[in-house]
């Protein structure tokens, strides 16, 4: 099944390599991957959604929140949240389809980005099962070249961010040298 | 510059160089020992090493000073430190982080890369040490810049030891080591997004009591992360409050010492029979540091069928990974017992005779097939079964010693027939089952605990994967007692061939040992070999008499099997117990 998951973690160099390579080797397959920048520009956000049996749906989250770097991994495939994606298409349109193509564009609120003697460019925003309708649409009319965002995710129940607080030098030594001396006993 | 002789605190804004700064990280983290290998971008290291006081154990291969750091780290719980330069130095470690990542061992390693400024050019002697290495470690770190090094070496040094503990690598560029800068202490470590879960949740730890007084026939199931979490007395007085027969695996021998009473065996493949048996036939399962191991519990869908569990991990995504946990308790082993023995305290009156009778005839149960299959030790008078020459060292031994393997059979028949009355004595590969861990981390154990008997056991196979590490063995003196339970083949191997591959003997024959005699006396210590049982007691008194290292190349029984065995993919309560019988032809 798809699951969307809804990272927020520490950009940082090596961080979308750790979220990758864990999502790798555990064997959970990458349907979309999304990151980019949040307004604070220290975290990046990440919207994954990966194809996995649903009992190891769980398992994925708890990776994931495994990385140093990871602040907060969100399982958002049940909770309530929007999900949009973008897609950007070329189509080849002949000159007796062009005002179809634009009827169509509209009922789908895409938007035209590039007229040509060849035909459009068109953008086209909404949920992943709406744009694909929206590109078989397209196709019926001509050639198509298709480029998508991948999944962007927002969850509508933001969950308590949970950090760990800084640790003063020494407590991990302290705790050390307590332990020693249990063993000596 | 400031020379770092001292063992002084260097004070804050001191002029250093990065290599400096390092050392004074390392001092602050008490590390006395490093063990490492020296290469081109590592230089300025090992220059400014040359001026201080921390110890270098030079190993003769990159691989053994992450195996040698292990060793240390297993036999004390403090982490281990190992060293090498870019390229190969770094790429020869991996095995040993690997290791370290699965069986949960605090290493740090810090790697020398190429100068800042050639990193991407294919540079000599350049590797994506950062890159390669993620996978190997619990966390990894590149240093950009002089001025970082303090931070990301305590962080490294704390994401090591805390939570669940793991190899930790530090990329450092050659410049970086060479940059100066003012020294600023670390005061606090801050990792928001590393989450340690360690109290445990109050009322889970009071449901978990109420389950374990309930159940008839419980099971504790006690691994690594006792040991990790030196949780060792406080399992001991579980067990002993509610009286629980225990398994330990094979990370978690000493946990629960060899010689208690309510101590069974080892479980899974190699376990014995009352242990698989138990381990079928409980109806609740009190996992605490275990990861429910593929070696352990067979065809998943056979282990354990009557039982709940109960599963106590620091890792929360341990819980449920293999098999679902009724109770989920996330936290440190022994902040959960301490809490766990409180409440179960609170419960005895009113619950210990409440299924008093049931334990009873559980315990007559397991005691029974204790007495009906114990693993035996096997005897004969013209060979040396590999099960006497375990025998005989747990004579020695008296679950005292510290003994280090490789993988294979050998590692099987040490972990049966040698009593270990103490945490932090077995010391073996468990999760990866590298073939050449033994010696190295026998050097790692040897240096850590000078004043202790050291075994290592190696079968003929691995121990040829570290040969080398004599000569560090040598140099140091270290009184190693370097035993070769020598079969001739890659046994392991071999008896997989043989029981599921129609004695195909595909590539196993290992010939052309060297002469043990020879081989010690070329690097000035003492060898022999014997192939005779009525030498052995005297040969092994022999070597542990020997002030120094010894070498013993013992010739077994070359085709003896390890037995029980729960076939890979087979139920565990399906083991077979004795090797097959040959069929008498008419």
């Amino acid at each position: 099944m798809l699951q969307t998951l809804s990272l927020l973690l520490e950009n940082k160099p090596g961080a979308l390599m750790r979220v990758v390579g864990v999502l790798a080797a555990r064997n959970y397959n990458v349907e979309s991957l999304t990151v980019a920048r949040t307004i604070d520009e220290t975290l990046s956000r990440m919207t994954i959604v990966v194809d996995v049996e649903s009992k190891v749906r769980a398992q994925v989250v708890k990776q994931l929140n495994k990385l140093v770097n990871v602040l907060q991994a969100q399982d958002l495939t049940e909770e309530r949240s929007v999900a949009r994606e973008m897609v950007l298409l070329r189509v080849r349109a002949e000159m007796a389809n062009r005002t179809a193509i634009l009827k169509e564009a509209e009922i789908f609120q895409a938007r035209v980005v590039d007229s040509s003697v060849e035909g459009f460019a068109i953008e086209c925003t909404g949920d992943p099962e709406k744009l694909d309708e929206f590109v078989d649409l397209m196709r019926s009319y001509g050639e198509i070249e298709v480029t998508r965002s991948g999944l962007v995710a927002v969850t509508l129940e933001p969950k308590k961010l949970r950090l760990a607080s800084p640790v003063p030098m020494g407590a991990a030594e302290e705790e050390e040298e307590q332990q020693e001396r249990v063993l000596s006993k | 510059m400031a020379s770092t002789t001292t063992t002084q605190p260097i004070a804050a804004g001191t002029l250093l160089s990065g290599s400096q700064i390092l050392l004074e990280c390392l001092r602050r983290e008490g590390v006395d020992l490093i063990f490492g290998y020296p290469g081109g971008v590592t230089l300025p290291f090992y220059d400014a090493m040359y001026d201080h006081e921390i110890q270098h154990v030079l190993v003769r291969h990159e691989q053994n000073a992450a195996f040698a750091a292990q060793g240390y780290s297993r036999a004390t719980g403090k982490v281990g430190v190992c060293c090498a330069t870019s390229g190969p130095g770094a790429m020869n470690l991996v095995t040993g982080l690997v290791d370290a990542m699965m069986d949960s061992i605090p290493v740090v390693a810090i790697t020398g890369q190429v100068t800042s400024k050639l990193i991407g050019t294919d540079a000599f002697q350049e590797a994506d040490t950062f890159g390669i290495t993620r996978p190997a470690t619990k966390h990894n770190f590149m240093v950009k810049h002089v001025s970082e090094l303090p931070r990301i070496i305590h962080e490294a040094f704390y994401l090591a030891s805390t939570g669940r503990p793991g190899p930790v690598l530090v990329d450092i560029p050659k410049d970086i080591f060479q940059a100066s800068s003012h020294y600023q202490p670390v005061d606090s470590i801050h990792l928001p997004g590393y989450k340690l879960y360690t109290e445990g949740h109050t009322g889970q730890i009071r449901r978990a009591a109420q389950m374990i007084w309930e159940s008839e026939r419980p099971m504790v199931y006690a691994g690594g992360g006792i040991i990790h979490s030196h949780a060792h007395d406080e399992l001991k007085e579980l067990v002993e409050l509610a009286d629980l027969p225990t398994v330990n695996t094979l990370m978690g021998l000493g946990a629960l010492p060899g010689n208690h009473r309510n101590f069974i065996s080892m479980p899974g493949m190699h376990g014995s029979y009352a242990a698989n048996m138990g381990m079928y036939n409980t109806d609740l399962i009190i996992a605490l540091g275990v990861r429910f191991d593929d070696r352990v519990t067979g065809r998943l869908a056979a282990f354990a069928p009557h039982a709940k569990v109960i599963h106590v991990d620091i890792d929360p995504s341990e819980i449920s990974k293999i098999r679902n946990a009724e109770l989920p308790i996330v936290g440190d082993a022994k902040k959960v017992l301490q809490k766990l023995n409180r409440v179960m305290r609170e419960l005895e009156p009113e619950m210990r005779a409440l299924k008093s009778n049931q334990r009873a005839e559980w315990w007559n149960t397991i005691r029974g097939w204790m007495e009906e299959h114990p693993l035996k030790h096997e005897f004969s008078i013209d060979q040396i079964k590999p099960q006497h020459l375990m025998a005989e060292i747990n004579r020695i031994s008296n679950g005292e010693a510290i003994v280090t393997t490789d993988v294979g059979q050998h590692q099987m028949w040490a972990a049966q027939l040698i009593r270990y009355d103490h945490p932090r004595l077995w010391i073996n590969s468990g999760g990866l089952g590298t073939m050449g861990f033994g010696l190295p981390s026998a050097i790692g154990a040897q240096m850590a605990c000078p004043d202790k008997l050291v075994f290592t056991i190696c079968g003929d196979g691995g121990f040829q994967m570290s040969i080398p590490e004599f000569a560090t063995i040598a140099n140091h003196k270290l009184p190693i007692k370097i035993i070769v339970m020598n079969n001739g083949y890659l046994g392991m191997v071999r008896q997989w061939q043989e029981l599921f591959y129609n004695n195909r003997l595909s590539q196993v024959t290992l010939d052309s040992f060297p002469d043990a005699t020879m081989l010690a006396g070329a690097y000035g210590f003492k060898g022999r070999t014997i192939d005779k049982p009525e030498e052995l007691r005297a040969a092994l008194e022999e070597a542990v008499n020997e002030p120094g290292p010894y070498f013993l190349n013992v010739r077994v029984t070359p085709t003896e099997n390890v037995y029980p065995m729960v076939p890979a993919g087979g139920a565990i309560n399906e083991m077979v117990l004795t090797p097959p019988q040959p069929v008498a032809v008419a």
